[in-house]
């Protein structure tokens, strides 16, 4: 994911002398080393200095450019809040801040570095939208659209490196702010966003060959604005709607799922799957943690029942 | 346009122009509840300099230069000299900070003259360094002005910007410290014993520095005018909150308060061409 990021943005930089990267001592993945190469004066490195980062991007979105903000999700978001919220939200600029490692994802080193609520603290402000891609060819995708065509700030969760292609068989194209069915079916429909499409798409299986069911996954990579037209015909068209994500509980896409069934009197089985409301002192492999939070494909079918 | 990035500057006509402003921010709070006064005092002359003794147009009569008040809450001073400039009309004035209007006590982005959207401190000086880079980049020639206040160099923001600007090679920025000394729990020399020298520390970082007294235009457009220009350039300007009237020099108490009837009466009274 971070790596299609930055061969997205690499190629896309190269014809578009208004983007510029700016990261906080994050080593550059991939292609960004390579933009940073070619086009030095647009790679702008703050070193541990992440209220800046978003500074420097707001004023030069402020003179005509599109910089994207780059680090760790927690320090991209979490350290700058206030500077995200007044420089960029507020003023509603063109920049993207990328978050690496949403959500546990940082699964070894200790709860300073899990995103487990970035989603909730992004979509809380005005202005901003937020793009969870679920596999490297959405993220390119997405990555295209916030470089040429966004118009606001835009908060943009990725995961880490080595995420499967989840979208090969899509039945939709990416079309930001829509959801979009990777695979259609008619009683359970699965929605979720980032690396979690990966357990959606292991339920979704599990629930066929064994219920005899069969079953919709929906990336809903667009969490703000939430595509409530498509949410809602999720709702009306199937038995059962499915809500995993990698948050916590309150804030994030259950919720608004919930508030959206509520509101369309939705007659179909909600349930949602989400991060625990804890810190977790746990350490060991990605799924290691989404598990100690009680995130897995078997809890998920247990709760199915 | 001059490309050092200023103006031909007559101390007279500014010391006049400062004179009326101050009078335009008294008269402006007898009718609202509360305003920065004193704060807008303390850098009107330097204020006065940037607009008139600094920004330049260029031939199409467009803005070169910018200028963020980084400190939002000296805008009184700003938005004098924007009405004075004829961005604002005085229509926007008289309905400042009342319903219908668009001029708060904070400068807000999108207000013509204004830049960005300043107030909660320790935004400004980073974002005049992006903008200053991207004009760079751009081959834009211009100078970005920022204002920041003494209370506000207390924002590690403000240092990580003071760190990052040098290694921009931002020739093309501009910091003005607005030193009155004060902040809103007493002297800022108290809260911060070593606060000063302020010059050595900002030097230290690579930036140009120089120091003169805030309510000298003179001087303020001199040292400007004078920058070697290569790096980023600070200037220090001791200042005096609530200069101009005798009696709101040095009150903490006129940070955020409209003057009585009488009291207003009273600075009208008072107020004289500030000289340094």
């Amino acid at each position: 994911m971070r790596n299609t990021f930055a061969d997205t943005f690499y190629e896309l930089g190269k014809a578009d002398p208004r983007l510029a990267v700016v990261v906080a001592d994050i080593s550059p993945a991939g292609s960004i080393a390579k933009f940073r190469q070619e086009f030095p004066d647009r790679f702008i490195n703050t070193g541990v200095a992440e209220q800046v980062m978003i500074g420097l991007c707001a004023g030069m979105a402020l003179r005509g450019m599109r910089p994207f903000a780059y680090t760790i999700a927690t320090f991209a978001l979490y350290r700058t809040f206030e500077f995200v919220r007044d420089d960029l939200c507020y003023q509603d600029l063109p920049v993207t801040v990328v978050g690496i490692g949403g959500g546990v994802t940082y699964s070894t080193l200790g709860g300073t570095h899990h995103a487990m609520e970035d989603v909730a603290i992004a979509a809380a402000m005005p202005n901003m939208q937020v793009v969870a891609p679920c596999d490297p060819a959405e993220t390119a995708a997405a990555t295209r659209f916030l470089a040429v065509e966004s118009a606001h700030p835009t908060y943009l969760r990725l995961g880490k490196a080595g995420e499967p292609d989840l979208t090969k068989g899509a039945v939709d194209r990416f079309e930001f702010g829509k959801v979009r069915y990777l695979k259609k079916g008619r009683d359970t429909c699965i929605l979720s966003y980032g690396p979690m499409a990966k357990m959606a798409f292991d339920v979704a299986a599990r629930l066929e060959a064994e219920r005899q069911e069969t079953v919709s996954v929906v990336s809903c990579h667009t969490l703000k604005p939430l595509d409530r037209d498509g949410i809602a015909a999720a709702l009306g068209s199937h038995r059962r709607v499915v809500v995993i994500e990698e948050l916590v509980p309150h804030g994030g896409l259950g919720a608004r799922v919930k508030e959206i069934a509520w509101e369309v009197r939705a007659d179909c089985d909600v349930r949602t799957f989400s991060l625990r409301d804890e810190f977790i002192h746990a350490y060991g492999s990605h799924n290691d943690l989404l598990a100690a939070h009680g995130l897995t494909t078997e809890t998920v079918l247990a709760g199915l029942r | 346009m001059n490309a050092r990035g200023h103006n031909r500057f007559d101390v007279a006509a500014a010391r006049r122009r400062c004179k009326a402003y101050r009078r335009r921010i008294l008269d402006i709070s007898q009718t609202v509840g509360a305003l920065h006064i004193a704060p807008a005092f303390s850098c009107l002359e330097i204020v006065d300099v940037v607009y008139h003794g600094l920004m330049r147009k260029g031939d199409d009569g467009a803005d070169v230069d910018r200028f963020l008040m980084s400190k939002g809450h000296g805008c009184m001073a700003q938005y004098a000299i924007l009405e004075d400039l004829g961005v604002l009309d005085e229509r926007e004035l008289e309905l400042y900070c009342k319903p219908g209007g668009r001029l708060g006590a904070h400068p807000d982005y999108g207000v013509p003259g204004i830049e960005a959207s300043t107030g909660s401190l320790g935004h400004g000086l980073g974002m005049a360094a992006g903008m200053a880079y991207a004009d760079k980049l751009q081959n834009i020639e211009s100078v970005i002005y920022c204002l920041v206040g003494d209370g506000e160099m207390q924002e590690g923001s403000i240092w990580e910007a003071v760190m990052m600007a040098p290694n921009l090679g931002l020739g093309g920025l501009v910091a003005i410290l607005d030193f009155n000394d004060y902040q809103g729990l007493g002297r800022t020399t108290e809260t911060h014993p070593h606060f000063l020298p302020m010059t050595d520390k900002v030097r230290s970082f690579g930036w140009e520095t120089a120091n003169v007294n805030g309510h000298d235009a003179a001087a303020v457009h001199a040292a400007i005018a004078g920058r070697a220009g290569d790096r980023p350039f600070f200037l220090v300007c001791n200042t005096v909150k609530g200069k101009g009237v005798s009696f709101m020099e040095h009150a903490p108490i006129w940070h955020y308060r409209a003057p009585s009837p009488e009291e207003y009466r009273q600075a009208i009274g008072k107020l004289t061409e500030v000289s340094a």
